[in-house]
């Protein structure tokens, strides 16, 4: 045939852009010093509070020092009670989250996948939402007691709104494009709901699960606020009444790890599921 | 060439706005034909390819495949959409796969390695489409279609909107799939120089309601040279047809005549 040195010829020239490529992931690996450019404000600041209650400008006693903060952090975590703390609010926000989430995934699904379904539970889903969630709290430790159960019940509520929305909101934005293709390959329902639905609404159900997670250690904190014994929440509470600001700090501290760590290994857990979508390196 | 492959019988097709995409269009492909639909926009060149994909359902008529109706996607049937379509979350190996579930693993990576050596992207197997080009994509997306050795094969403008290099590349790339298995194919396009190039016959379509204008032999010997003279007339003729059909809405075109003016041409 006439034309197959020209596409050949073509071919070979695509094929060197696409070797040409990798470079440009490589550079996007290389580490950018930069990023540490946004630690010098946190830590210049701290240091400047250090040396003004060090040398006597400031007294410290409701702003205290960053050494004391460091230190009060430091007893609690030999003491153990910082462990039992953060494993109870863990322990709550898991539990909940696992509730929230899982109710979300399924009513999302079926109302994304079901017109009939989605006009019978989205305007009552919808309207639930409009009720800002704390508004639950006396009618939850009303029916379910002061205890676990109720404050569980409260992050389950908050985790679940964004996680339906997200996953509802996800099935309804497939490419309708995409689903053609698969039923030109005559997929059953089942089948077009693995091969073609389930994997095109991974990215989304990822961002609605993180801030379902994001919700549930706010509301961790709301329910905790209500009579708790334990959990960092109690920290707070505790430090507020015993007049102790540097163990109210210790406890937001603790909060803000606990939930990035927990934020971190849920992206890291669903990375491989979407890695086709935010990244140019090759499969394996 | 012999027997009837695809048939269309009285078929219509009437939208729920009341829109008359097709009207009474009769029509036979025989096996192993490459017949272009050409027209202008809104002549139903898509629809009635959607309808042998089974994607939308006829209002009235019939499509017979090998004498069997057709009703929903059927699995000799393969298509090539405008647009790749390829699925972002798998490579390129396992989106060519993707018709292939009913085949052993051997067979199948033996299928999907020849079809990427026929369409150059073997060493991109294990890329994601997104790492691809416009044209490599649609170069995958015709691979899909063909592993499954589709009888009839639509092709919806694949090639509109690669650039006139890569369009030409692709129709060597396309060619040399066909001639292995030699399916039916039905191209839509608009492009009267790819229907000249690829197609046996030009059937040429008219808007408002959709309906076949004409229908234009194109007996030109196999590979076909651009550059020559009845490549050239071919590509008039196609043309003059299809103004006739845009400015001429209500007028019937004189076939018999047109044929025989074209038979004195050879």
């Amino acid at each position: 045939m006439t034309g197959n040195a020209a596409s050949n010829a073509w071919s070979s020239h695509e094929g060197a852009a696409a070797l040409a490529a990798p470079t440009s992931t490589e550079k996007r690996r290389a580490f950018d010093w930069r990023i540490l450019l946004g630690f010098f404000l946190p830590i210049f600041i701290a240091l400047l509070w250090e040396a003004a209650v060090t040398f006597g400008l400031a007294e410290g006693r409701l702003v205290p020092p960053p050494s004391r903060i460091i230190a009060t952090l430091w007893g609690l975590a030999q003491t153990g009670e910082l462990w039992t703390h953060a494993w109870m609010t863990l322990w709550r926000v898991l539990v909940g989250f696992v509730i929230g989430a899982l109710s979300g995934i399924v009513l999302g699904a079926l109302s994304g996948s079901s017109q009939t379904l989605r006009q019978l539970l989205d305007p009552t889903l919808q309207a639930l939402r409009a009720i800002p969630s704390i508004a639950w709290v006396p009618l939850f430790i009303l029916w379910l007691g002061i205890f676990e159960a109720s404050k569980v019940a409260l992050i389950a509520v908050g985790v679940f709104f964004p996680v339906y929305l997200g996953i509802a909101g996800a099935i309804l934005s497939v490419d309708r494009k995409l689903v053609e293709v698969g039923h030109v390959f005559r997929l059953s329902r089942v089948q077009l709901a693995r091969r073609i639905l389930l994997p095109a609404v991974l990215p989304e159900a990822v961002i609605a699960l993180r801030s379902g997670l994001g919700l549930g250690f706010m509301f961790v904190v709301a329910a905790e606020f209500m009579g708790a014994s334990e959990g960092l929440g109690y920290l707070l509470v505790d430090g507020q009444q015993m007049g102790k600001p540097d163990q109210i700090l210790a406890a937001i501290i603790a909060f803000a790890l606990l939930g990035k760590t927990a934020d971190s290994l849920l992206l890291a857990a669903t990375k491989p599921l979407v890695r086709w979508q935010d990244t140019v390196r090759e499969r394996l | 060439m012999g027997r009837f492959m695809l048939s269309f019988e009285h078929l219509s097709k009437t939208y729920a706005d009341g829109t008359r995409a097709l009207a009474d269009i009769n029509l036979t492909v025989h096996e192993g034909e490459i017949v272009a639909l050409i027209g202008g926009s809104g002549c139903g060149k898509t629809t009635l390819l959607r309808l042998i994909a089974g994607l939308d359902r006829e209002s009235a008529g019939r499509i017979r495949l090998d004498g069997e109706v057709l009703s929903g996607p059927h699995p000799a049937v393969g298509i090539v959409f405008q647009e790749p379509r390829l699925l972002p979350w798998l490579s390129v190996f396992d989106n060519i796969a993707f018709g292939l579930s009913g085949v052993s693993a051997a067979e199948r990576k033996a299928r999907v390695t020849h079809a990427l050596e026929k369409i150059g992207l073997v060493e991109h197997a294990d890329r994601w489409p997104r790492d691809l080009s416009g044209g490599q994509q649609q170069r995958v997306s015709i691979a899909r279609a063909f592993v499954t050795n589709p009888k009839v094969l639509l092709l919806d403008e694949p090639f509109s909107a690669l650039d006139a290099f890569t369009r030409a590349s692709l129709h060597e790339h396309l060619l040399g799939l066909w001639e292995e298995t030699r399916p039916t194919v039905v191209l839509v396009t608009h492009d009267v120089q790819e229907a000249v190039t690829l197609a046996d016959r030009a059937v040429v379509m008219q808007p408002k309601p959709g309906r076949i204008f004409d229908e234009l032999p194109l007996t030109l010997a196999r590979p076909r040279d651009r550059t020559g003279l009845p490549f050239e007339t071919s590509v008039r003729r196609v043309l003059t047809a299809l103004d006739h059909s845009l400015k001429a809405p209500q007028e019937q075109p004189q076939r018999e005549r047109d044929r025989q003016a074209a038979a004195l041409w050879w």
